[in-house]
């Protein structure tokens, strides 16, 4: 590595990382950009997991003893805001930002600049958000699907701040979209199809179209919220000529492709996972693709089965449940395909595989409630119940997180140079692995048994699954700090990693040493294409 | 940890547990409910269930074997195979057989939910911050009931000063009466956010929409009493504002109305009557004493710049309909209450009327209950 760089100090354009904070400020390099999305990312993480801890500290117990119900109701919008904008999204860029250029050969994203201010957006974005917290009438409190006319007529002040943060965190979606999609397309080392690159490079160049196609959906309609709150418009008042479920129909017009958006490249992950670990090649490479594809496809015509209970016409309701079912067949071929990616491997269990075996197991399970949830006449029941909470929660926590939390393991020796500890590593899955489900897996429960979600308080026969529900989230929550030490000591030393790292990996970024050099590919020759994906 | 202080910590937990024990409910399932549609819905969650277990025992257990058996520890070569045409379609077009086979109950079920004509009964179901509005309605306005159903449980209670009784947050102050047997439809609709009326024993659950109407409708086959919650999002109490249904026998049900339809004979008589000046100060005194006193005190010096004197104040010296506004509606940013859901009419036109009049204000104006209503109404 040191050879790398030495070499580059003669050269004007191409030179190592400057010193001190302003490497960090004013850096265009793909590898330290994914660095500060993916700390970015950890630390709304642990923001959002302190929300989340209030909302569970409160629900230890029927009754009110910690917080007030109008605290309460901004702590729910606020945890799910954080998570899905701050951790969840932003954790997938910084892993494409570190991985898409190594893995199609590229030596750094298309546009560096630009890569450079939407990442700057985002604090600004989210220290906004955050500040309303200590504003006089409190934080945005309409839950983080913000339906109006409770966002807007019934709004605290606060949600003006909310609708600005809202446009940052989507310019900088777009923004790196684009230079997600320029990169594939134009920068793919030479010699590399479209159906030779890695899944976790295809489901991100679906994701960033999904997210170019949606985020201006979301800019629509917050500034249709806007114009509402400041401007004189009725377009979700129904006193003025407009319709409070028009406001629904727009948001989760972007709102269903969001959630796809945060589970592809989790897909991704998972099929490069996998395949090294079960030391057998990604089974049914080609209906990966394709089921990506139709999920992304799918996404953009089902939103309306958030919103069966708002009195759509009976057609309408058919046709949403209906294609709603039809999401089922491509996720089911993909869990099939990871199922006999491992049949028939000779499989080992690092702290990665832990993570995505886990993944495919937990995200299935999410799948299974999330088809139940498809059919209307049942969703009558489960609608706004922790049914639902415990359906989205297994598919975003289980399903995304531990894919990134895997995705970190996996590439966290290429990143640093260094292994990191596999006694730790397992030993953060597993208290995650058991707080998770002993926090999710009882809201089915309560949600069946028909306790409503986003209330601060609770009838009595829900007392016990509640009680359980706060204890595990504790563990999960607290466990998450042994996370924060395993990295730090990674980044600190370890074990030296090889190149290869993984017996089983296969992929470019394999190719170049451990830590990978600050430059990496920048000519375009010399590329061994064979089974560029596991 | 000594002795004493680890016996104190054991009652403590023993005390915690038993004070949930006591109401324990390890329910994990869905009601069946009360009427055929809620079981219809319950049998649908059944064998959508079933399916996800039977997919989710092969799925898993080919996941199960596969890392029991194919594990590098146990010396096994790597199989070569990535893929096999055959295996994928079939994996495809079984799904696909499954789904289809599903839709078919949902699609029936959920055209039985939407048939909602040929009720006998007619009752609007209006969504509050925070509380449910009921009107039983009737082509004639005399005979129009129309009650607010609110939480009952005590702040004490919530706030656990007091012990938590066994139908906690779920019990009202009146609930909503509707005969067994009878096709009853219900309109929901809101006033001020969405809410959502929720009644998870007859598998209703309606969006309450501000500006639209929503039907919903069922037959309730047992007598007993249902409870549910507002499940929409709606504001600071949306955990507060519980649904309580009580079916009874139909004969128990004509003498109820009978007796709220009496009440409302009363109450209609008393607003749609024409007042004199001296009817509607008398009334008016009545009524600021016991409402509007504590704050506007009772020479109307009120105490300020808290609670405003009302004597030659700009509110009396304006336009009669400001001020009957600032009485409805309340005055954001003040103390000044909206009164318009907690007085009647006639209650409330007299109170309005004295104000203008007493303290030596003397106005000379006056306003009818007639009125009143005619400007709510129009809101």
């Amino acid at each position: 590595m040191s050879a790398v760089i030495e070499e580059h100090h003669h050269d004007d354009h191409h030179h190592g990382p400057a010193k001190g904070i302003m490497r960090w400020v004013l850096t265009t390099n793909h590898k330290d950009i994914g660095t500060l999305y993916l700390w970015f990312s950890f630390a709304m993480f642990l923001l959002g997991g302190t929300f989340a801890l209030v909302i569970r500290a409160e629900l230890f117990q029927p009754g009110l003893q910690i917080v007030h119900p109008e605290f309460f109701n901004q702590m729910t919008t606020m945890h799910g805001l954080v998570m899905v904008f701050g951790a969840v999204m932003p954790a997938f860029v910084g892993l494409a930002n570190w991985l898409i250029p190594m893995q199609i050969g590229a030596p750094d994203m298309a546009l560096p600049r630009m890569n450079n201010y939407s990442f700057w957006i985002l604090p600004f974005a989210f220290g906004m958000l955050a500040l309303t917290l200590f504003s006089e009438a409190g934080a945005p409190n309409f839950g983080w699907t913000f339906y109006a006319p409770l966002s807007t007529e019934y709004a605290p002040p606060s949600v003006t701040y909310f609708i600005f943060a809202v446009h940052l965190m989507g310019i900088s979606s777009i923004m790196g979209s684009i230079n997600v999609i320029v990169t594939i397309l134009n920068m793919r080392t030479p010699g590399m199809t479209l159906m030779q690159m890695p899944l976790f490079v295809w489901t991100w160049l679906i994701t960033a179209y999904l997210l170019i196609a949606v985020m201006p959906v979301l800019a629509g309609v917050v500034t249709m919220m806007l114009m509402d709150i400041h401007f004189g418009t009725a377009f979700f008042s129904a006193g003025g000529g407009g319709d409070p479920v028009l406001f629904q129909h727009v948001f989760w017009f972007f709102g269903h492709p969001e959630v796809y958006i945060m589970i592809l490249p989790a897909f991704g992950v998972v099929s490069a996972i996998i395949p090294t670990f079960a030391r057998k090649k990604l089974f049914g490479y080609a209906s990966m693709v394709y089921a990506s594809a139709s999920i992304a496809f799918l996404s953009f015509i089902v939103w309306a089965h958030h919103m069966f209970t708002v009195g759509m016409p009976l057609s309408g309701e058919l046709y949403f449940m209906y294609a709603t079912m039809l999401i089922a067949v491509p996720t089911g071929v993909k869990v099939f395909n990871w199922v006999a990616t491992m049949w028939q491997g000779a499989m080992t269990f690092e702290t990665p595989m832990l993570f995505a075996i886990a993944f495919v197991i937990l995200f299935t399970i999410g799948g299974f409630s999330g088809l139940m949830l498809a059919i209307a006449p049942a969703d009558f029941q489960y609608h706004d119940t922790y049914f639902v909470v415990a359906h989205f929660h297994y598919v975003l926590v289980p399903g995304s997180v531990f894919s990134i939390m895997a995705a970190v393991y996996y590439w966290i020796p290429k990143w640093t140079g260094n292994m990191y500890d596999e006694t730790l590593g397992k030993t953060h899955f597993w208290l995650s692995f058991v707080g998770i489900n002993i926090t999710f897996f009882p809201q089915h429960f309560i949600g069946l048994a028909g306790m409503p979600r986003r209330i601060p308080d609770y009838a009595l026969q829900f007392a016990d699954y509640n009680m359980i529900s706060s204890i595990g989230a504790f563990i999960f929550g607290f466990s998450q700090l042994l996370f924060l030490f395993i990295v730090i000591k990674t980044i600190r030393g370890g074990k030296p990693a090889t190149a290869q790292v993984w017996d089983g990996a296969h992929g470019l970024e394999w190719t170049v040493p451990s830590p990978a050099p600050y430059h990496t590919f920048t000519t375009p020759e010399g590329v061994n294409l064979k089974e560029a994906h596991g | 940890m000594d002795k004493a202080k680890r016996s104190r910590w054991l009652v403590a937990l023993s005390l915690l547990l038993s004070s949930s024990a006591l109401y324990a409910d390890w329910t994990v399932n869905m009601r069946k409910g009360v009427t055929e549609i809620s079981e219809k819905v319950y049998d649908l969650h059944m064998i959508i269930f079933g399916v996800c277990v039977v997919i989710g025992i092969l799925v898993f257990g080919a996941m199960i074997v596969s890392m029991l058996m194919h594990r590098k520890s146990l010396g096994v070569e790597p199989a070569t195979f990535h893929e096999n045409h055959k295996l994928e379609f079939i994996w495809t077009i079984i799904p696909i057989v499954i789904l289809l086979v599903m839709a078919v109950p949902a699609t029936q079920t959920l055209n039985a939910m939407y048939d909602a004509g040929n009720a006998e009964i007619d009752i609007e179901v209006r969504g509050y911050q925070w509380k449910w509005q009921y009107t039983y309605l009737n082509d004639d306005p005399t005979q129009e009931v129309k009650f607010m159903s609110s939480l009952l449980t005590p702040q004490d209670e919530i706030y656990n000063k007091a012990a938590k009784r066994e139908h906690y947050l779920l019990d009202v102050d009146n609930e909503l009466v509707i005969p067994v047997d009878t096709r009853v439809r219900f309109l929901v609709t809101a006033e001020d956010v969405i809410h959502s009326w929720w009644v998870p024993d007859f598998a209703i659950k309606r969006d309450a929409i501000p500006g639209f109407v929503h039907e919903a409708w069922t037959v309730a086959k047992k007598t007993g009493i249902y409870r549910g919650q507002c499940a929409e999002l709606c504001g600071k109490d949306h955990g507060f504002m519980p649904v309580v249904v009580r079916v009874v026998e139909k004969d128990e049900y004509n003498t109820w109305l009978a007796e709220k339809q009496a009440e409302a004979a009363a109450v209609y008589e008393i607003v749609g009557k024409e007042w004199t000046q001296d009817e509607l100060m008398a009334e008016g005194e009545a009524v600021y004493n016991r409402v509007c006193a504590a704050c506007h005190q009772a020479n109307g010096q009120g105490l300020p710049p808290a609670f405003p004197s009302l004597v030659g104040s700009p509110l009396i010296t304006g336009p009669i309909e400001g001020h009957l506004d600032i009485v409805l509606n309340g005055k954001a940013g003040t103390a000044m209450q909206a009164f318009g859901a907690q007085l009647n009419a006639a209650e409330i036109a007299a109170v309005v009327t004295y104000e203008r009049n007493a303290w030596g204000n003397n106005r000379g104006d006056s306003i009818q209950p007639r009125e009143v209503n005619e400007m709510m109404a129009g809101q």
